[in-house]
Parts: structure tokens; sequence; C-alpha cells
């Protein structure tokens, strides 16, 4: 690939809206009729809820379905105006989580309620917030598909990007604790009034955009080879440099701010990124090598560290220590009690695990939706992300493939790390579930990587000039439109 | 670049199908243990929020009387444990708290009352299908609710610490079970945690114990009713209540002496005694010189038919031992001067009030023993009936013509017997006894003891008493007698 944005793209602007053109059907009617579906599921839920926790149906319930219809359709319309060709699962899938998790929140809410009730605290309901983060969200979202008419654009300010990343991601370390305070032994927060935010969440967009630019910009460097050692390329000593930056934030955001799932999230995508602009398996070694490296004096440096780990392997051992495996053990008798089928929506008690509305969700939805729920969960996350990879595979341009494919990964990497950590697959290390979990910043955070999923495959979908064969839209990844990549000698 | 992105996509869906398995394990292969697991509370919760049956009684007119029941709440738990006349039926009903787990019937029955006893099944299945709400089978007791509430509250009315038990001697149902002062298991069934904490430490840090069941989980000296043991074991043993006693003021025992209650020579007479009016008048030298004439064994014997020694008894509460001897030899009398004052019902000597009641059930009824049972019958939900009591004799205590003779020398002994509540029309057969508690006995206000059956030539009631009296001059007479032939008469259908 000589250059990298290959083939001409039409300048994207507005002027292909819905059914203008008949030769590329823009599947806008796809997204809508999946859009009713996700909300009849989401008022489904609510409704079973209602039943479950309070016999009886108020009016609450018709005022959240209406609020949840309004938002997305609000989203449609957008994606309607802006982004004609984007993928039509996507904006459904996230529809989807977002409103389960809403649910979710909710019913939450509704067990804290009757326990701040009776211990006579008032009562502090986490869901109108939510549902004001998620408006706000989906105005983000407007703005990133209304600014970003091609996302090529953004490789024009990738050092301003990574420079912001870096330093939202460093803020809350440096900051005095009376702004960033340490909450749950993480120091990652701001506090500004009423509002708290996590930087980190928007740094890792920030960041991601930038390594993404990055490489392809110096692409041809990397793909340079080193000396050959066992019939094997090593890269130069001096192209270590992105590889080794990676290594040393991620350390850094664990030393500084003690954000296991940050720091892992950032790391494992840095590395396919790099792995996917250079082609070479090599980095991937290299990575797990510094992974592991990383990881042994971690453990051997930290306390919180090992004591995460000593929880992962039997949480019920160290049930009752401090900082010990009281959480994860709960987390696990909620799984355990929903069993296949789950209690029951509103019929369980995920109150019972502490923080079961943000990184501990996923021990709700087991234990209430069951086996089934969590699997059908894990489903529509597996959808949206192989959407967003699809996309990344269609695109034309390099910077697009390598920004798709690190945004799809980091959305399946966050959720293989906070529901790994929950149902002790891997160690806990406390991060949200996009677009489920209660938290501004992750769901502003998330709206935005979305929508940079769907500009890319607004991209990748819209037809070029003349009349290129438009790739099958069900066609399996295997078969989809492969861009042909020479190997430089 | 596209090979990378395929690798990089197949490599996210391994980590989602890493996940699954993973999910897989935990949710469906180790579910269960997670499910059982004492720290995981849902499944006590769970229980909690099930409709737990009631406890109920059948009155005289055949009615089903409510004793504990549920009432709908609009918490969590969504039902709340209620017990009407809490006081009353505490010892039989025991408690049933959140915070604080179940005692008395609630606990010895729990699976039936919270539903998940295999008997249920079919019901709970049928439940399952139609979606209603599990519910708990509900539980009958034996008890004779005007009996129960005669007894509690002439306890209660004279403000006496102790016990009365009624038993029915033909089929070993308890027809009474008192404890007083008793305390209010609403209290602890509250919702409230404050609430039930509050009355949790309430009832703990009262020096009167009302949360001990005095009925089957203390033991009392038994003092001058155990002298019906000794008798029995004597009849057993080839005399008869003719046969001639000593009627001796005291009897040297070790280095003190033993004495009548009155100090003097039984009934007055120097020369010996019928054993009849030796028991009808309770003398203390007759039976010392006759349990130590028979010797550890043939009394150990005796009392063993009787039920002491037993560890294992439920009714289906778990039942004290009672005992002859020390807790850790307790059918074993420590030595021949220890035989003396075991004869009288004193010494290392302990009896439950129900243990006591048996004994004179058991004469009642001919010498045959029946097991003391509580629970009457299991009803499902709907009160259809899904076991009833089966009636189980622990075997001949002693022979029929022993519990005869045993029988008329408690008619002249309750002819002696002053007190209120005799009828006319109604035979009673009884034995009074004042037990000296403590180390101080002089000092310290005695036990005093009635245990009876009537009517006499049919018994249809055995009843024990035992109250721990207040007064130091206190006698069984005096005390216990008018309690225990209230809670006859009011078992018995009359006034």
């Amino acid at each position: 690939m000589a250059s990298p944005v290959q083939g001409a793209v039409g300048p994207a602007t507005g002027q292909n809206s819905a059914g203008g053109d008949k030769a590329a059907p823009t599947r806008r009617g796809t997204e809508l009729v999946l859009l009713g579906f996700a909300a009849f599921v989401v008022s489904a839920a609510l409704m079973l809820v209602e039943a479950n926790q309070e016999q009886q149906l108020t009016f609450r319930i018709v005022w959240y379905g209406l609020a949840f219809l309004g938002l997305f359709t609000i989203a449609h319309v957008a994606v309607r105006r802006f982004a004609p060709y984007a993928d039509p699962l996507i904006l459904p899938c996230v529809a989807l989580l977002n409103g389960i998790g809403l649910v979710f929140i909710y019913r939450i809410d509704l067990a804290q309620a009757e326990k701040d009730l009776r211990a006579g605290h008032e009562i502090s309901n986490d869901v109108p917030r939510q549902i004001m983060w998620t408006a706000v969200a989906l105005l983000l979202f407007l703005a990133v598909l209304i600014v970003i008419k091609d996302h090529r654009t953004l490789t024009k300010y990738n050092y301003t990007f990574g420079f912001a990343g870096l330093f939202l991601l460093a803020l809350p370390a440096f900051l005095p604790s009376f702004i960033a305070p340490t909450i749950n032994g993480a120091k990652i927060w701001l506090k500004v009034g009423p509002l708290s935010l996590q930087p980190g969440e928007f740094a890792k967009i920030l960041l991601l955009v930038f390594f993404a630019a990055f490489l392809v910009s110096k692409r041809d460097l990397f793909m340079t080879a080193g000396r050959r050692l066992l019939g094997v390329d090593l890269p130069r000593a001096r192209d270590l440099g992105p590889i080794v930056f990676a290594w040393a934030v991620s350390l850094g955001v664990l030393v500084f701010q003690k954000d296991l799932g940050t720091s892992l999230l950032f790391y494992a995508t840095i590395l396919v990124m790099l792995y996917v602009a250079t082609e070479r398996g090599v980095w991937v070694v290299l990575g797990v090598g510094l992974f592991i490296g990383g990881a042994v004096i971690a453990y051997h440096l930290f306390t919180h560290v090992q004591q995460r780990v000593a929880n992962w392997f039997d949480p019920l051992a160290t049930y009752g220590a401090q900082g010990g495996g009281y959480q994860i053990a709960q987390a696990l008798f909620g799984l355990g009690t929903g069993g296949v089928a789950g209690t029951g929506l509103g019929a369980g008690r995920p109150d019972l695990v502490p923080l079961s509305n943000t990184d501990f969700i996923a021990a709700a939805i087991g234990e209430e939706l069951g086996f089934i729920g969590l699997a059908a969960l894990l489903m529509v996350y597996t959808v949206l992300a192989l959407r967003g990879m699809r996309s990344a595979l269609a695109v034309r341009d390099t910077f697009g493939k390598l920004l798709g494919g690190g945004l799809s990964f980091a959305l399946i990497m966050q959720v293989f790390v906070v529901v790994g950590g929950v149902t002790k697959l891997i160690p806990m290390t406390g991060i949200t579930a996009p677009f489920l979990s209660y938290g501004g910043s992750s769901l502003l955070a998330n709206y935005v990587l979305v929508a940079l999923l769907l500009r890319i495959s607004d991209a990748a979908r819209r037809p070029q000039t003349g009349n290129r064969p438009r790739p099958a839209q069900q066609a399996p990844i295997a078969e989809a439109h492969t861009v042909m990549v020479e190997r430089p000698t | 670049m596209n090979t990378p992105l395929r690798r990089v996509g197949l490599a996210m869906l391994a980590m989602i199908i890493l996940l699954l398995a993973n999910a897989t394990y935990i949710q469906i292969i180790k579910a269960d243990e997670y499910r059982t697991d004492p720290r995981n509370r849902r499944v006590l919760y769970e229980e909690y929020s099930r409709e737990r049956g009631k406890i109920l009684v059948r009155d005289k007119n055949n009615q089903m009387q409510v004793v504990a029941t549920v009432n709908p709440t609009n918490d969590r738990l969504r039902f709340l444990r209620v017990y009407n006349n809490a006081p009353t039926w505490a010892p039989v009903t025991g408690y049933y708290s959140i915070r604080y787990g179940a005692g008395g019937l609630e606990r010895a029955e729990d699976e039936i009352l919270n539903g998940s006893d295999d008997r249920l099944f079919v019901r709970r299945l049928s439940d399952l299908i139609t979606g209603r709400d599990p519910r708990g089978g509900n539980i009958e007791l034996t008890i004779n609710p005007a009996a129960q509430t005669a007894a509690y509250a002439a306890m209660e009315k004279a403000g006496y610490a102790g016990s009365v038990v009624a038993l029915n001697p033909k089929t070993g149902e308890i027809l009474a079970m008192v404890s007083t002062p008793s305390y209010d298991t609403n209290g602890l069934s509250a919702h409230d945690p404050e609430a039930q904490e509050q009355a949790w430490q309430t009832f703990n840090n009262d020096k009167r114990k009302p949360m001990l069941n005095r009925a089957i989980s203390e033991t009392y000296a038994p003092g001058s009713t155990f002298k019906l043991v000794v008798a029995a074991a004597a009849l057993a043993d080839g005399k008869n209540k003719d046969t001639q006693v000593t009627s001796a003021d005291k009897i040297a025992v070790g280095g003190s002496e033993l004495r009548n209650y009155n100090r003097g020579f039984c009934a007055g007479a120097p020369n010996g005694v019928t054993m009849e009016t030796a028991l009808s008048l309770s003398c203390n030298t007759a039976f010392a010189q006759l349990a130590s004439e028979l010797g550890n064994d043939k009394l150990r014997d005796q009392a063993a038919k009787f039920g002491l020694g037993e560890e294992d008894l439920t009714i289906p509460m778990s039942v004290e031992q009672s005992c002859i001897g020390p807790r850790a030899s307790c059918m074993d009398v420590v030595d021949r001067n220890a035989l003396f004052q075991t004869g009288i019902g004193q010494r290392d000597v302990r009896l439950t009030p129900l243990q006591n009641a048996q004994i004179v059930a058991a004469i009642a009824n001919g010498g045959e023993r029946m097991k003391p049972q509580l629970v009457k019958s299991i009803l499902a939900p709907d009160l259809s009936e899904i076991s009833h009591l089966d009636e189980d004799s622990l075997g001949r205590a002693m022979s029929r013509d022993t519990a005869t003779q045993l029988r008329d020398m408690m008619i002249t002994s309750e002819s002696k017997t002053g007190g209120e509540g005799k009828r006319d029309g109604l035979t009673i057969a009884s034995k009074t006894g004042t037990a000296e508690a403590g180390l101080d006995p002089k000092n310290t206000p005695p036990f005093a003891w009635y245990v009876a059956f009537a009517p006499a030539e049919d018994p249809k009631v055995a009843v024990a008493v035992v109250v721990e009296s207040q007064d130091v001059a206190a006698t069984g007479g005096k005390l216990s007698a008018a309690i225990g032939r209230a809670t006859m008469n009011a078992a018995l259908g009359g006034a």
C-alpha cells in the first residue's frame, strides 16, 4: 500500500440523505426496526422489574420508556443525516446495551432505596443521572458525527490528541486529592462540584486516535527489519520506541493511579494496533514478554496487586480479609444463584454485591438473567465489535482500518477485562462495562468510540465514484473485501 | 493490513468464547456450590420471603385456631411472622428472626414451614407450573389450647417462674407446655432490624431468662416427686403398697442426718408405716432407706425405664437429658451416701418438667410410656393432611399392677394435699414435691412440684408443674397443686 489513503473516497457530506441512492441501500430502515426491537426489549425488561419489585406498574415506566425511545430516535435521525451508509447493527446494539444497563441501574436503585429507607439515609437514585448522562453522551455522539465528516481529518491533529490524551491520563495523579480523590483505591477521578469525571476514559480514545495516526505515518519505518535471529526479523532497537512508550505509560498508570484495568486495556490495545500496523507477530511476542515482565514487577512491588491475585486464586479463602475476596465471592454467589436461567429480573438480590451498578453489573445480570442473559449480552458486544471490525476491514484507508480495528478491539478488551474479572477468569482489575455500567465518563467516551466506528463504517460502505461492486453485507469477515498489501522487501 | 485485522477479530472471538466457557463453569458446574455457600445470604432471604406455613391448634369445638401466621408486607421480605398471644405460646412455637435465626418448633420444623420439605414437593412443583409463589406447609399442634391458656394464665397471674407440661398419657400428645416468664416472639420476627436487635437484647439481658424453655431445656431437682420412681422400683422388687417401711424421724447419712420434712416420725408412728402412708405423707426417711436398700442398679434401671438418661429425645425440639447422677455419669449415683438423698430426689437428681410429666403419664397409662409429641399433623398449604401423628410406645416402665398400686397411693396423696382447684366428681392422683435448690438450701427458695393425672379411673391428662418459688417456706402443695389442677380441669373441658 503506497499511500495511507487508498482509492478516491468522495468528500463526506450530508448530501446523501436516506433513500437518496437506490444503488447502494443505506439500510437505515433496518437500523430503525432494530432500534424499535431494542426499545421493546428494554421496555419489557423494565416492566418485569416493576412487576417483580413493586407489584404495580407506576407512571415512571412510561417516562423512562419514552425518554429512551426519544433519545435513540434522535440518534437514528442524526445517523440518517450525517452517516447514511453507516453499519445498521452498531447503533441498535449500543441502544440495547445502554437500555439494559439503565434497567439494571434502576433495579439496583430500588434495592438500595429500600436499604436506605431502612437505615434512615436519604435515597439517592442513580438512574436519573444515568439518563442525563445518556442524553449528554448522545449529544456528544451527534457532535462527533457532525464535526468529523471524514475520519481521516483526525490524522491532522494526531500529536495534539496524543498530548491531550497523555495529559488527561496523568491529570488525576498530579492533582491534589481534594480535586482528585482516591476512590476504591484508585486515583482516577476528578471531582468538580457535584460532577465526578474519569479523564482516563477520554484519554483512551484520544490516545487510540493518536496511535493509529502515528503508526500509519511511521508504518514503513517499523516494517524495516533489524537483524535476523533464529529466522525471525527482529525490529531495530530504535523502533521499539512506541511499545516501550505504551509499556511505560501503562506502568505509570498502575503505579500512580493504582488503576489496573485501564493499564491493561491501554497496553493491550496499543499492542494490537502495533501488530495490525506492522503485520508482524514478533511485536505480539515482544509485547507479551514485556507484559509478563511488567506484571511480575508489579506483583512484587505492589501489595494491592498481590491482593488482587490472591482474591483471584480463591476469593472464598480471602473472604474476610481487608480488601479480600468478599466482593468477588458475593458476585460468584450471585452468579451461582442465578444459574442457567437466572432468578428473574427484579427477583434476585444483586444489591448484595458491592458496586453492582458499575464494575460488577455483569454479576447482577448473571444473577437475574442467568447464564442465558449474560451470554446474550456478551453476544451483543460481540456483534457490536465484529461489525466495527468488519467496517475496519472494508474501509479503504489504512488509518481507518487501524483506528476501527483498535476501537473494536478496545471494546472487547474492556468487556473481557471486566466480565472476566467478575466471573473470576482473570484477576479483578476494576473497569466499567461499556454502555452497561453506571458512570458518565465511561458512557461519554464509549459514545465517542461508537460515533467514530459509525463514521468509519459509513466511509466503508459509501459508494465510490464509479460502479464498484458493493461488498455483500451478510458476508462473514473472511469473505469481506480485501485490500491487497505489498510486503516491502 | 486485513490479515492481522482478521486475526485480531478471531482473537476477539476467542476472548468471548473464554468468557462464555468460564461463565458456564461458574453458573452451571459450580453453581450449586456457590448457591449453597453459608455466606450466600440470597438463599436465606429467599426463604424468609416465602409465605411461611401456619402453626395451628384445634380447640374443643374442633375449630382450628391460629397460633402463628404471616401477614403480607410491602417490604422486600414480603411476609411478617405474627404470633397470637405470643407469650402463652412462646415455648411451643419458638421464634423466627432474620437476624437471629429460628428457635423452638420454628427451627425444628423449619423445612415444613418454609416449604422445602420433600413431602411438599409435588405441591411445590404444581405451584411452579401454575406460577403461584411457593408456600410453606402448616403444622397442627397436639396442644389443647384451653389447657395451654389456663396453665399460662395461672402461672402468669401468680407471677411464678416455672413450667407446666401436660400430656395425654395414652397417646403421648403434649396438651400444654408452658414456661414462665415468657416473652413476645413478635419482637424477634419484626422486619425492622433495630427493633429486632432491641428485643433480642432485652430478652437475653433479662435475669429471669424469658427465652429459656423451662419445660424441656431446664432441669430441676424433683424432690419428693421422685419418690414415685423409688416406689415403682420397690414395687417391682416385690414390695407392695402395704409393705412396712421405716418411719424414723432421721437417718444418718455419712457425717450428717437426713430428716423428715416435719422433723418428726412419719405419721407420728415410731414403729414403721405402710409405703402408701409414707408416700402420701412424703416421708423422707422411708424413701431414703428404700433407695439405699434397692441400690444403684435397681434405681437406675427403673429411672431409665421412665426415660431418664435419654439423650436424643425430640418432640421434635430436642429435650434436655434428665439424670440421677452428675452430668458426666448421668445414670450413676456417685456413692452409697448419695443414694439416700437420691431416694428423695435431691443430690444430683435433675429432671426436666417434661420428664416428670412422662413419669406420671406412664403410671396413668398402666405402666406404658408413650413418646411425647407436639406435632399432631402436617398440612399442605391448602390444609389437606400430609402426615399424622403416629403414637409411639417407648416401652413398659412398670407392670400394670405396679401402676395400679402407684395410682392408688397417689390418690391418697392427693387427698392429703391442700390448695385450690379440687372438683367434685373428679378423682385426681398426684404427688407433690418441694425440692431444695442451690448450695444453701436453708436460705434458697425451693422448687415446688406437683405431678398428677386425672381422672384417676380413666386418665386423660397427666401434668407436671414446677415453680421456682420466691418464698423460702413454700411447698409443692400450696403453690403448684392449684396450677396443676387448673390445667387438668381445662384439659378435661371443665371450668
